[in-house]
């Protein structure tokens, strides 16, 4: 499932598509610290957070990340996106926890 | 293949735009062919010392070679420097102030990151007057 089908099908937002957009989401990884995400999270991971700040972008490039998912209702500051955009970042959001996105996660990739 | 270099100032008083340089060597690994281990190492080393130089150092000089076998990245500042580099190895050992914390850094992994995705670390360090830090990642 890519990460614009698991937004459609479950109602998240996506505020950028990013050349991300179309890669199939293939594990996940939920961690708000950065230095533990860049060097854990796989490549096309769904890497779910509540760390809202330009340095997510530019760990998600590192870490070559299918995804950010921003939960809790937060979002991304203007600067942020703009980042994600110029760097084909896709990145979803949503209303619920991080544990929540990630039981979704879970029950896509078969693994509860 | 001839030896190829290249080199970056960091620039330590705007922290949201560290990463460039790591952000830029991928780039450039990616486009040159190499595999994406070498990469995801070479990427991840260079980052957390972009991020150890803004934190504690106000910026610095990183220096990255590249020959068919190895790259060698050579970290410079003229920061204050680390009293005990045993001590700052150790993971969960920091000294970065809250507002880095705020943001996802800062936990004590910085030079552990670093130390775990190189193949050789190397750190010289003088109280005032400053740090280099020498990685290496062997392509082969």
């Amino acid at each position: 499932m890519t990460p614009i089908e698991f937004a459609q099908k479950y109602g998240l937002t996506v505020v950028s598509e990013g050349g991300g957009g179309c890669r199939e989401i293939e594990g996940a990884y939920c961690c708000d610290l950065l230095s533990l995400v860049m060097g854990r999270a796989k490549e096309n991971d769904a890497f779910v957070t509540v760390m809202a700040n330009v340095n997510t972008i530019a760990v998600a490039v590192l870490a070559d990340v299918a995804c950010v998912i921003l939960c809790e209702g937060i979002h991304f500051d203007a600067q942020s996106l703009a980042r994600a955009k110029q760097q084909e970042v896709c990145v979803l959001e949503s209303g619920e926890s991080s544990f929540a996105v990630a039981l979704k996660l879970g029950k896509e990739l078969g693994l509860c | 293949m001839n030896t190829l270099k290249w080199t970056y100032e960091v620039d330590g008083s705007d922290f949201t735009r560290a990463g460039e340089a790591s952000s830029n060597v991928k780039k450039k690994l990616r486009a040159l062919g190499v595999s994406p281990d070498v990469i995801r190492k070479v990427s991840i080393a260079l980052y957390e010392g972009e991020i150890n130089m803004v934190i504690h150092a106000d910026g610095g000089k990183i220096d990255v070679e590249m020959t068919p076998e190895k790259i060698d990245m050579v970290l410079a500042d003229t920061g204050k420097g680390i009293p005990d580099i045993e001590q700052a190895m150790q993971e969960g050992w920091s000294t970065a102030p809250d507002e880095v914390r705020s943001l996802g850094f800062g936990a004590g992994m910085g030079l552990p990151n670093m130390k775990k995705y190189s193949d050789e670390m190397r750190i010289e360090s003088t109280v005032g007057v400053g740090t280099t830090v020498y990685m290496t990642v062997y392509i082969q």
